[in-house]
Parts: C-alpha cells; sequence; structure tokens
C-alpha cells in the first residue's frame, strides 16, 4: 500500500491534517513529515504575538503519521481499502524543542505491539537540523468501520 | 493453580487499570469488567497483555470476545495453563 493511498483513507479535513507524506511504511515502521504553515488557525492565538506550535498539535501529528497510518496499513496489508475508526487511547510524551511556524518535521515510529486492534507505538520527532524534538509512546484503537 | 491462587495474581493487574470514580471495593469474581468497573476497551487489551505476561499464556481474539468478568477470566486462565 502506498503513502499518497494512506493519506487518502485519513479521516480528517484539511485544517487539522498534519501530515504531508510518508517516506517509510512497513508493519514495524512508519516515517513521515509534515511543514507547519505560517498561517495555521491556532498560531494567532498560542500564543498572543509570540506563535508556537503547541504541543497538543505535535502530538497529533506524532499521532496521524505514528499511529493512525501505520493502523490503516495494518489493517489495509492486502492492498484492500477500509475505512477506519480510530481512538486515541494513551500518550506520553517529552517535548524538548519548540517548533515554529514554517518548520518541517519528521516522525519516526516504531511498533511496540498491534493486538486486538490496539496499536502501541514509539514514537519521535525531529526538526530538520535532525534535533529530537518530542519523543515518547502513543497508542489508540484502529478498527474497520462498521455502520 | 487454583482459581484463588490466580485470582491473588490478577486483582492486582486490574487495580492498575481501574478507573479512579470505582472503588477498589467493587473488584469481585462477579463484576462486569467493562460495564461494572468501567474499565474502557483500551485497557482491557492492557489487563489482557499483563496476564498473558504474568501466566505466561497466549490469548486469541476469540478469547477476549468472552471474557466479561474474572470467573470468566480465572477459567480462560487454567484452561491454558492445564
Amino acid at each position: 500500500m502506498k503513502s499518497d493511498n494512506i493519506i487518502k483513507l485519513l479521516p480528517y479535513g484539511p485544517e487539522f491534517l498534519f501530515v504531508d507524506k510518508l517516506t517509510i511504511i512497513s508493519s514495524e515502521r512508519v516515517d513521515g513529515y509534515y511543514t507547519f504553515k505560517k498561517d495555521e488557525y491556532f498560531y494567532k492565538s498560542h500564543f498572543k504575538n509570540n506563535p508556537v506550535t503547541p504541543g497538543v498539535i505535535l502530538i497529533e501529528c506524532m499521532a496521524q503519521i505514528g499511529l493512525v497510518c501505520m493502523g490503516i496499513y495494518l489493517l489495509n496489508s492486502e492492498e484492500v481499502s477500509v475505512k477506519t475508526t480510530v481512538a486515541f487511547s494513551n500518550s506520553q510524551v517529552d517535548f524538548l524543542i519548540p517548533v515554529f511556524p514554517g518548520e518541517k518535521v519528521n516522525v519516526v515510529s516504531e511498533k511496540v505491539y498491534f493486538r486486538f486492534n490496539k496499536l502501541k507505538c514509539k514514537v519521535k520527532m525531529f526538526n530538520e537540523k535532525g534535533e529530537l524534538v518530542a519523543k515518547g509512546e502513543l497508542s489508540g484503537m484502529i478498527k474497520k468501520y462498521e455502520k | 493453580m487454583t482459581s484463588e491462587e490466580i485470582y491473588i495474581k490478577i486483582e492486582p493487574i486490574i487495580k492498575n487499570y481501574l478507573p479512579e470514580d470505582v472503588s477498589k471495593m467493587e473488584i469481585s469474581r462477579e463484576s462486569d469488567l467493562t460495564k461494572e468497573l468501567n474499565i474502557n476497551s483500551a485497557h482491557l487489551i492492557d489487563i489482557v497483555l499483563d496476564v498473558e505476561d504474568v501466566f505466561d499464556i497466549e490469548i486469541k481474539n476469540e478469547d477476549l470476545e468472552k471474557l466479561r468478568n474474572l470467573n470468566d477470566v480465572i477459567n480462560l486462565i487454567k484452561q491454558k495453563t492445564d
């Protein structure tokens, strides 16, 4: 399954999609990147006159690439596209360096386990200089969508 | 292993994932894990993975579907460790 197909299956609208491209995708590891646009809607309020990417948005970016993209890949390993339902269940993340408007971040995610539809990953985020921006463990429930 | 020995080993696992608003006193062999103890589906899987480690067994998808209360968990462990 190709990177672009996975991104098409992501359930987010344009203002809340934090994935540009996946560079590696396998059942064990996903690498991807996102460039924060200078005019993302949250910069005008976080903070007033001092735009910094909120930590929750960094977690969201790490989860979209590291958990959701990998989950879609794992559920669609036979190249059948199915709709997925995702629920974020746990995060433990350390933030080390701030990310400013216009910065590109690379996310590297390694699977810890995928069992009973629960996916747990170790996820790291790096800036363009290759410095570790954030790291942690994220888990979520990923299921085929059933009406 | 007797049911009692198994129960002593799984009780601390359950306590670990019990929501803050549920008293530890409410844990019994009959209490429904999701409906009465209010354990969410993600934590139910954490419990199953911990049970696998503690008892060195493998639990399958179809086993998980049958687990409602601690008696079910105890019976499953007995069956797998026989």
